[in-house]
Order: structure tokens, then C-alpha cells, then sequence
């Protein structure tokens, strides 16, 4: 079986920078796949080129053996992408309930199975609580969670997590865990970007490790994180010599 | 939970369902012809509100060009009817599509302006549809157009000796508008909207067609607007470039909804009930060269508010259910 998602020889320029070089990355059906690197590796360019913000420079996308590149992120949604954002985006002056319907809506065009489904998704996440409650007065875990939710209620394929554990406390962070695992179980493909290594790596399949803009290592998580490669791109050479 | 929220739309039914009706009452009790004709303008800004609000309030796209739209309705209106005979209802919904389709038209490249950027944009627009007619021979350039009079009939919707057959248009217009509104906000297209006012990155990831919600939204929105400028020509049986297309109808659609409650479904209605009776009061009774002080009081109203009320007048009447929904949460 193919791939669900694949990058072939992404590359993506800013002027001068090379935000991504030559990436090509395959994520299985089924998969959860963690997208690790320091700071400025170009992890958030490569969500961003996956969901369709903005086109690559070069290189082609394809997603459930289609060639994506040149769609729209709208599209891309309505193909099975589902993302959220680093920085949340809720819809602030909209009720929790009203934003996982604008996601809904991608796939129901009745309004009655629109809402019945976002109250479903709010179920799963366990948001339902918190159903009538303007997003602006949500608490920033919660926020995080309508990101997710909105993104379900997409019914995508793929679902993009951009840093949903970052910042969050420690048992925060655990329910977010079993919400990934929860997700995945449901039989949706997770691509995810972290930085909490202790957080993510018992958590996903596979890693993938990005550094100044290229595919630094891929493996098991147990693998990558002793590989000297990382362990010097993240701490620097001394470390990777004497490890 | 779905029980609560179809319980509030039905009763937003109701609601405006019994005060249409008590309007429709009205001029049975009130004979005098000043207040007939305050309460004809105060429900037709009511309804060119409620259509601005559809693109500027639900969709975020502030306008303040909207006197465009409304003098293209009137013009398509006169133009028709005095050229070619054509009769004002058909002329009416010429109108309204001539300005839907001219509306996404400058659409097509000003949607990609953001913020303060569109919004000048739609006021030099205007402006130079006022100039296009004001130098505009065959439209009667600066000089406008006088309505003929062929005796009060409902075929040709003029009337001279009562204003009540004004009165009734402008109130199933204004309750058109809002049930439109009304229906537009539990449907994909008004949930489209306020995702791409929040957030149109967002949006555009859950689906969201954010190019194509702007442009249905500008289409409706100046469709009803120009029905609204067909309706004031009529109403007026004269026109000209200033007296329909002048800047201050686009500030004057816009007002009521801002005071009212922007992208909200009451607050225009109730932001044109203040604010036009106002107006038109403070117009005749501060004196003949009142048009200064009319503004003055619009402006210190409007600064009054939006300092206490930020979300308009209508936040009045939801503060009590957001301390309810508050202590459910808490429980």
C-alpha cells in the first residue's frame, strides 16, 4: 500500500534562507509520526507546505496517491487534512460548539448533522462542558483541545499537531497524550510536530529528525534519540563525542 | 443542548414575527405625517443596516461604501422607468442583481486588500461612482432625475396623497432583511463568515473557501441594499447623485449596526431605532442649519457607547444568559 502522505524533494526559499532542503518524507497509514529538530530547523515550514498555506518552492506533495502540490489548503482539508496551529486560532468571538461546526461543515452540509457531529467530537475530546462557552474565555489547554476537536470534526486522514503539548503542564500534557493515542485508535494517520522529547518519543512510531532545514535522521524513537547526529544537533559536537 | 439553541432561534422568530406585526399596527394609532415618514426612514435603515451587517458585521469586511450599491438601485430603478417604461418592482430587481454583480466584481481584487485597506478602498470607489454620475448626461448628470407622475397605484409603487404604502414596503423590506439574516446565521454560509472574520487562516484549514464566503457575502449584501435605493427613489420621486450616493448613507448604514451590535442579528433594528428617530428630530428641532449638531450628538452617542458597551446595545440584553451559561460552566 502507498503511502498516505509523501514529500518528494521539497524544497522551500524565503529570499535567501533555505527554510527546507530537499525533504522527503513518507508517513504510513496508521502511523503516528513525530517531526523533531531544534529551533529553526524547519519544522513549521514543512507543516505549513503540507497543509497547503503556501506552495514549495520545488518539489511535489502527494497525499492518498495524489499529487497535491498546487491545491489550496481549503482543499487540502477537503481531501482529509486536518491541522492545527502552533499559535492557537480559535474563532474568539464564536462559541466552543460554533467553531468544531465550521469544521463539520466540511463534510455534512445539513446543518442538524453538522451540530450533531461537533457534539460528538466535543464528546471525544471532552470539551462537551464546554460547548456554549465563547473560545475567548477558554484556558490555554482548552484552547489548545479546540484546536484539535475543530480539526477532527474535519473527519480528516491526516491530522497535523503543531506543538498541542508544548506549554502545557505535565498532566496536561498526559490527557493531551492519551488524546493523540485516542485519536489514532479511531484509525487517523497523526503527524506531529513536538519539542518535549520525553513526551513525544514514547508516544509515536517513528521520528523524524529535521536540522538546518534537512532530514538529519529517521527511525524508531529509541534509535534516534542515540544517534550521535541528534544528540550533537541538538546539544552541540562536545556532547556527541563524549556520548 | 441542540433543544436550547433551536428554543432561542424560535423564539428570535416570535419575537420579531410580533413586533413586524405590532409595527403593522402602528399607523392606525399615529395619523400625524412627520412621524409616518421618521418611522418609513427609521425602517428602511434598519433594513440597509441589517444587509450591511451581512458582509461588514457576520463577514468582518467593514464597508463604508455601501451608498454605491444603494444609489445603483436607485438609479437602475429611475433609469429604467423613465427611459423605457419599465415598471419599479422589475426595475427593483435589476437593480439588485446589477449591484451584486458590480459588487463581486470589485470584489474580485479588493477582498485581497486587508483591513484599513479595504476599507478605503470602498470609500474611493464610491466616491468615484458619485462623480461617474454626477457627469453622466443621459442620467441626468448633477441635475438627477424627477420621477413623472401617473396617479398612486401599486403597479407603478408611487403614492401622493398617503405614505402608508411606503411605510408597509419598508417594513416587509426590513423584515426581509433580518429574516435573511436570521436564516443566513444558523447556515454554512453564516458560520463561513464569522470563521473568516475571526480567522481566515484558521478557516482556510477546516474548509473554509475564504475568496468565495467574501464575494457571496458582498453579492447579498448589495442586492438588499440596492432593493432599499430602488424603494428611497420611489419614495423621494427625485434623484440625484448626492442625494443617493452621497457618503453619508454609507455612514449611515453602518452606524446603527455599530451602535446596535456589529455582526449581530437585533442589533442593527435596534441601533436604527435610536439612532434615526434621533437624528431626525435633533434635525428639526436644533435648528434649520442642524446638519453639524445631528452629527455631533451621532458622534458623542456613538463614542458613549462604544466606551461602555464595546459590543453595542445588544450586549444589554445577552448579559443575563452569559452569567446563566457562566454558572452552568462553573457547576
Amino acid at each position: 500500500m502507498t503511502a498516505l502522505l509523501e514529500t518528494r524533494g521539497v524544497w522551500q526559499r524565503f529570499g535567501g534562507l533555505v527554510a527546507n532542503s530537499d525533504v522527503s518524507i513518507s508517513v504510513g497509514r496508521g502511523e503516528i509520526v513525530g517531526l523533531i529538530g531544534p529551533n529553526g530547523a524547519g519544522k513549521s515550514t514543512l507543516f505549513n507546505l503540507i497543509a497547503g498555506v503556501l506552495p514549495p518552492t520545488q518539489g511535489s506533495i502527494w497525499f492518498d496517491g495524489e499529487d497535491v502540490t498546487a491545491l489550496p489548503a481549503a482543499e487540502r482539508c477537503q481531501r482529509g487534512v486536518g491541522r492545527t496551529f502552533q499559535v492557537v486560532k480559535s474563532f474568539e468571538t464564536m462559541t466552543v460548539i460554533d467553531n468544531v461546526i465550521v469544521g463539520a461543515l466540511v463534510r455534512n452540509t445539513v446543518m442538524r448533522e453538522a451540530r450533531r457531529k461537533a457534539h460528538e467530537v466535543l464528546e471525544f475530546t471532552g470539551l462537551a462542558a464546554r460547548a456554549d462557552v465563547l473560545a475567548s474565555d477558554l484556558v490555554p489547554a482548552e484552547k489548545r483541545r479546540l484546536e484539535v476537536a475543530r480539526a477532527l470534526a474535519t473527519e480528516p486522514k491526516l491530522l497535523l499537531l503543531d506543538e498541542v503539548l508544548t506549554g502545557l503542564t505535565p498532566t496536561e500534557a498526559q490527557t493531551g497524550v492519551a488524546l493523540v493515542r485516542k485519536v489514532r485508535d479511531t484509525g487517523i494517520t497523526v503527524l506531529m510536530v513536538e519539542h518535549v522529547m520525553e513526551i513525544v518519543m514514547p508516544l509515536v512510531d517513528r521520528a523524524i529528525v529535521l536540522d538546518l532545514g534537512k532530514v538529519l535522521v529517521e527511525g524508531k524513537p529509541a534509535d534516534v534519540v542515540r544517534d550521535p547526529k541528534v544528540i550533537s544537533a541538538y546539544l552541540g559536537d562536545r556532547h556527541a563525542v563524549s556520548a | 443542548m441542540d433543544k436550547t439553541f433551536t428554543a432561542r432561534r424560535r423564539r428570535d422568530l416570535i419575537i420579531a414575527a410580533a413586533l413586524a406585526g405590532l409595527a403593522a399596527l402602528a399607523p392606525l394609532f399615529i395619523k400625524d405625517v412627520y412621524v409616518q415618514n421618521i418611522m418609513i426612514l427609521t425602517l428602511m435603515y434598519a433594513a440597509l443596516s441589517q444587509s450591511w451587517n451581512i458582509l461588514s458585521g457576520y463577514c468582518g469586511q467593514i464597508s463604508l461604501g455601501h451608498a454605491l450599491y444603494f444609489g445603483i438601485g436607485a438609479y437602475t430603478t429611475e433609469l429604467l422607468f423613465t427611459k423605457f417604461g419599465v415598471l419599479p418592482w422589475f426595475g427593483m430587481l435589476a437593480g439588485g442583481m446589477i449591484a451584486a454583480i458590480i459588487a463581486m466584481g470589485l470584489g474580485y481584487p479588493f477582498f485581497r486588500l486587508r483591513g484599513h485597506y479595504f476599507v478605503i478602498a470602498t470609500i474611493v470607489i464610491a466616491e468615484i461612482g458619485l462623480l461617474l454620475f454626477q457627469n453622466w448626461e443621459w442620467a441626468g448628470a448633477a441635475m438627477g432625475i424627477t420621477v413623472p407622475v401617473r396617479g398612486d397605484s401599486w403597479l407603478k409603487f408611487q403614492f401622493m396623497r398617503s405614505k402608508l404604502p411606503y411605510f408597509y414596503f419598508a417594513l416587509v423590506l426590513c423584515s426581509l432583511a433580518w429574516f435573511v439574516t436570521w436564516w443566513l446565521e444558523d447556515s454554512k454560509w453564516g458560520f463561513w463568515w464569522r470563521a473568516v472574520k475571526d480567522n481566515p487562516e484558521a478557516a482556510e484549514s477546516l474548509g473554509v473557501v475564504v475568496f468565495n464566503s467574501k464575494m457571496g457575502a458582498a453579492a447579498v449584501s448589495a442586492f438588499l441594499v440596492a432593493i432599499g435605493g430602488a424603494f428611497y427613489a420611489q419614495f423621494l420621486a427625485y434623484i440625484d447623485p448626492e442625494s443617493v450616493m452621497g457618503f453619508q448613507f454609507s455612514l449611515l448604514m453602518a452606524l446603527p449596526a455599530v451602535l446596535g451590535g456589529i455582526g449581530t442579528l437585533w442589533g442593527p433594528v435596534l441601533g436604527a431605532v435610536i439612532l434615526i428617530p434621533m437624528t431626525e428630530l435633533t434635525r428639526s428641532y436644533i435648528g434649520g442649519s442642524g446638519r453639524g449638531v445631528d452629527l455631533i450628538v451621532y458622534g458623542a452617542l456613538i463614542v458613549a457607547i462604544s466606551l461602555a458597551l464595546p459590543q453595542g446595545l445588544v450586549s444589554l440584553f445577552s448579559r443575563s444568559k452569559a452569567k446563566n451559561q457562566a454558572k452552568g460552566a462553573t457547576r
